[in-house]
C-alpha cells in the first residue's frame, strides 16, 4: 500500500489518529478498495470506531490488488507521528503512508517546511479484519445535528461522568445522567437537558425510547466533529442495542458504535421506553436479539466459570442468575488488562446495587468479526448473516493471535 | 545610596564582584545547564565561564562575558569556586521567577576568596535580601579537548526547526543518532524505540541551516539521558551550531540572546555512546 496525504487532508487524518486514539489501545489499518480503514475499540469492547478514507481523500491511493493487507499498530506510535496538531498545520506539506508487509513496517514520511522530512518506521503486527456488527438503516430513530449543538449538550456534564442517558420522543431528546441511589446528597449532582426537534436537521423517532451509553468515547468522536464540521447523525433503537453516531463526506465516513446500557428489567424504565413503539421493527435475525449478550458472556466466561458453558436464559429476571452474569461480567473485566480502574469501579458499584432500584442493566458487548477476505468487502450493512456472526463468537482469540 | 558607597569600601576584600540590573540574564542562562547539582564557576577579566557535568561523558558549559554585568571586578587573574547550583538558582530568582515587565531583581554577587562564602545581594523595589551560599572544594572540570581542527562536520541550524524535533523525539529510545554527510541525508537524527524508528533529515539547502560544513559521512550514537538536558538550551537560543570530531565528540553551541538582547554562549559537550557497526 502506497498513499499520499496532502495540505488540509493530513491534519483530517491527524485529528482521526488523536481521535481514535483516545478510544483504543490499538489501531487497525485496513487498505480496502473502497479507501484506507482506520479503525480501533476498547478494552471493555464497548466501543468500536471506524474511519473510512475514500480514494479521493488522498493525492495517491494504491492499494494491494491481489493480497490482502491488515495490520494492528499501537495507537499511540501513531499518534507520536501527528504529535503536535498546532505545529502541524503550520508545517507539514504531504504525508505518505506506505505499508510494506514483506519487512513488516508501516512507514509514515511527514514533508514538511523548509525541507525537513520526518520518517516513522512503525512495526505492526498482521492481524485480523476488526469489525463491528451493526445495522445503521434498520434504525428506527434516526437524529442529525450540527456538531457544535452536542458539543454544546455534553459540555454541561462533569468530565468524569461515565455514561449519558438519552431519551427522545416526537418533539424532544432530554439528555441527563444518572445519580446512584447510595450518592451521597451533598455530592450528588442531577443534570437534564432538553433539546427540541426543531434544532436537529433532522429528527426521525419512530420509537420513543430511552438508552444509555458511554459519555468519554462519544466526545472523541465530537471532538472530530467539531474541527470538521460535519454534522452528526444519530441511529438507535431499543436500549441494548448499539447506538451509531455517524459522520458522512464526499470523502470520509466515520462511525461509532457504542453499546447501550440493556434495562428491560429496569422497573422505571419499562414505564417509560419500549411504550409508544409505533413500528415494532422486524429483528435482523436472532442472533441479534436479546438473549446474544448473556450468550457472549457465557462464551468469554466459560473458561472461567466451568458450569457456565450453557448460555443462560435470556429473558429470565431471577435474582441469583443476575449476581452470577454480574460476577462473571467482572471477572471478564478483571482479565482485560487496560481496563480503567474508575470504569470498573462505576460498573461494580451499579451492579452490586443493594437495593436493586437499577438491577438489571448491563452494557451489551459489541460483536466483532474475523472477517474473511472475501466478505471484509461488505459493507457494514451487509454483514448480517448468521454465517458471519457465528464465526464472531470466536472473536476473542482471532483478533488477538498474530 | 548606602548600599553602593558600602560595598565600594568592602570590594578591597573581593576577589571578585559583579553587578547585574536584571538578574535574569544570568538565571536564565544558568538554567540552560542546571542539570546537576554542582557547578564550577571559573572568573577571567573576559567573563564567568559555568561548568556543569555529568557521569563524565557530558559537559555543559555557560559562558556570561563581562560586558554582560554592569560591573565586572576581579582581584585575580582566574577565580575558581564550586557552588551547589539548585541553591544559587533559588536564591537567585528569590523574588519569584515570574517576570513582570519594568519590574526586575538587581543582583550584586561577591566572592572573598577560597574557604568564603558566595555572597549574593538581590534587590527588588527597595527591598533587599542577602544569601551567602556555602562554597565547595572545586573539583576541575575534565578537558573534552574539543579542537576546532579535529572538527570533521558542522551545521548551524536555527533553533526552531530543531526544537520541533527535540520536542516530538521518541524517549522510549535509548539514543540519539546523528547523521552528517555531504552526501545524503545530510544531517539526520534517528531514534529507535518501542514502536520503530523514527528519522529527521535537514537537506543541506533548507532555509533552517544557516550553514553547512561536512566533510565526511559520520554516524555516532548518543546517550538520550546525556542530551536531554541540552533541550533547555535549545528552547532559550536562536541558532545552534552542532559538530563532531574526528572521535565522534559531539559539540553543541547554542547563542542565547538575553532580555537585553545581548548574546550569551552555552555549550554542550557529549561523549559518543558506542562505535556504529557498518
Amino acid at each position: 500500500m502506497d498513499c499520499v496525504v496532502t495540505g488540509s487532508n493530513v491534519k483530517v487524518l491527524a485529528k482521526a489518529v488523536h481521535s481514535l486514539s483516545r478510544l483504543g489501545d490499538e489501531l487497525y489499518l485496513e487498505p480496502q478498495e473502497n479507501g484506507l480503514a482506520l479503525r480501533t475499540v476498547n478494552s471493555s469492547r464497548s466501543a468500536y470506531a471506524c474511519f473510512l478514507f475514500s480514494p479521493l481523500f488522498f493525492q495517491k491511493y494504491c492499494f494491494p490488488q491481489n493480497s490482502v493487507l491488515r495490520c494492528k499498530i499501537v495507537a499511540k506510535s501513531v499518534q507520536a507521528v501527528f504529535k503536535s496538531l498546532s505545529s502541524l498545520e503550520k508545517t507539514v506539506e504531504k504525508c505518505r503512508i506506505e505499508l510494506n508487509s514483506e519487512k513488516s513496517r508501516l512507514t509514515f514520511t511527514l514533508h514538511c517546511k523548509h525541507g525537513l522530512l520526518k520518517t516513522h518506521n512503525l512495526s505492526f503486527q498482521d492481524s485480523e479484519s476488526l469489525q463491528a456488527v451493526f445495522d445503521k438503516d434498520s434504525c428506527t430513530n434516526v437524529l442529525t445535528a450540527q456538531p457544535k449543538l452536542l458539543v454544546d449538550t455534553v459540555l454541561h456534564f462533569p468530565p468524569s461522568l461515565e455514561e449519558v442517558t438519552m431519551s427522545v420522543n416526537n418533539e424532544r431528546v432530554l439528555f441527563r445522567n444518572h445519580v446512584e441511589e447510595d450518592t451521597e446528597l451533598s455530592k450528588a449532582m442531577m443534570t437534564e437537558l432538553c433539546l427540541s426537534a426543531v434544532e436537529f436537521d433532522q429528527f426521525t423517532v419512530d420509537t420513543q425510547t430511552e438508552i444509555t451509553f458511554c459519555l468519554k468515547e462519544l466526545r472523541g468522536l465530537l471532538v472530530f466533529a467539531e474541527s470538521s464540521s460535519l454534522p452528526v447523525s444519530v441511529y438507535f433503537d431499543e436500549p441494548g442495542r448499539p447506538v451509531v453516531f455517524s459522520l458522512t463526506d464526499s470523502v470520509l465516513e466515520v462511525n461509532f458504535v457504542l453499546a447501550t446500557l440493556s434495562e428491560e428489567f429496569h422497573p422505571h424504565n419499562c414505564s417509560n421506553s419500549n411504550t409508544n413503539r409505533l413500528p415494532a421493527p422486524p429483528a435482523p435475525d436472532d442472533f441479534m436479539n436479546d438473549d446474544m449478550d448473556s450468550y457472549i458472556i457465557a462464551m468469554e466466561t466459560s473458561e472461567v466459570a466451568g458450569d457456565s458453558s450453557c448460555p443462560l436464559p435470556p429473558q429470565d429476571p431471577l435474582i441469583p442468575q443476575q449476581s452470577k452474569s454480574n460476577e462473571e461480567q467482572h471477572k471478564f473485566r478483571v482479565e482485560s488488562e487496560s481496563e480503567d480502574e474508575d470504569e470498573q469501579q462505576e460498573e461494580e458499584q451499579e451492579t452490586v446495587e443493594e437495593n436493586g432500584r437499577p438491577p438489571n442493566k448491563k452494557f451489551r458487548s459489541l460483536f466483532f468479526g474475523s472477517v474473511l477476505p472475501s466478505s471484509s468487502q461488505m459493507s457494514n450493512k451487509t454483514v448480517r448473516s448468521q454465517k458471519i456472526l457465528a464465526s464472531d463468537s470466536e472473536d476473542e482469540t482471532a483478533l488477538d493471535s498474530p | 545610596m548606602p548600599l553602593s558607597t558600602q560595598s565600594h569600601v568592602r570590594d578591597e576584600h573581593y576577589v571578585l564582584a559583579a553587578s547585574l540590573d536584571n538578574v535574569r540574564n544570568l538565571s536564565n542562562i544558568l538554567k540552560a545547564i542546571a542539570f546537576k547539582e554542582h557547578a564550577f564557576f571559573n572568573a577571567t577579566a573576559n567573563g564567568l565561564k559555568v561548568t556543569v557535568e555529568n557521569s563524565k561523558c557530558v559537559q555543559a558549559n555557560a559562558f556570561i562575558q563581562a560586558e554582560i554585568f554592569q560591573e565586572f571586578t576581579i582581584h585575580e587573574d582566574s577565580v575558581n569556586f564550586q557552588v551547589n547550583l539548585t541553591v544559587l538558582l533559588d536564591c537567585l530568582t528569590i523574588f519569584g521567577a515570574s517576570t513582570v515587565p519594568g519590574v526586575a531583581t538587581a543582583l550584586r554577587m561577591c566572592y572573598s576568596g577560597y574557604g568564603y562564602p558566595l555572597t549574593l545581594f538581590l534587590e527588588e523595589g527597595g527591598v533587599v535580601t542577602v544569601c551567602k551560599i556555602n562554597t565547595q572544594e572545586p573539583e576541575e572540570p575534565i578537558d573534552f579537548e574539543f579542537c576546532s581542527t579535529n572538527v570533521i562536520n558542522k551545521v548551524i541550524l536555527q533553533s526552531d526547526s530543531l526544537r520541533e524535533a527535540f520536542s516530538e523525539l521518541d524517549m522510549t529510545s535509548e539514543i540519539l543518532q546523528i547523521t552528517m554527510s555531504p552526501s545524503q541525508p545530510y544531517f539526520r537524527l534517528s531514534t529507535f524505540g518501542n514502536s520503530g524508528s523514527a528519522h529527521y533529515d535537514y537537506p543541506k539547502d533548507s532555509d533552517m541551516m544557516e550553514l553547512f560544513q561536512c566533510t565526511k559521512t559520520q554516524t555516532n550514537r548518543y546517550k538520550m539521558s546525556l542530551l536531554k538536558p541540552s533541550t533547555k538550551a535549545l528552547s532559550l537560543s536562536c541558532k545552534v551550531s552542532v559538530r563532531t570530531d574526528n572521535q565522534g565528540f559531539l559539540s553543541l553551541q547554542y547563542l542565547v540572546r538575553n532580555d537585553d538582547g545581548q548574546i550569551c554562549f552555552v555549550e554542550y559537550y557529549c561523549c559518543p555512546d558506542e562505535e556504529v557497526e557498518d
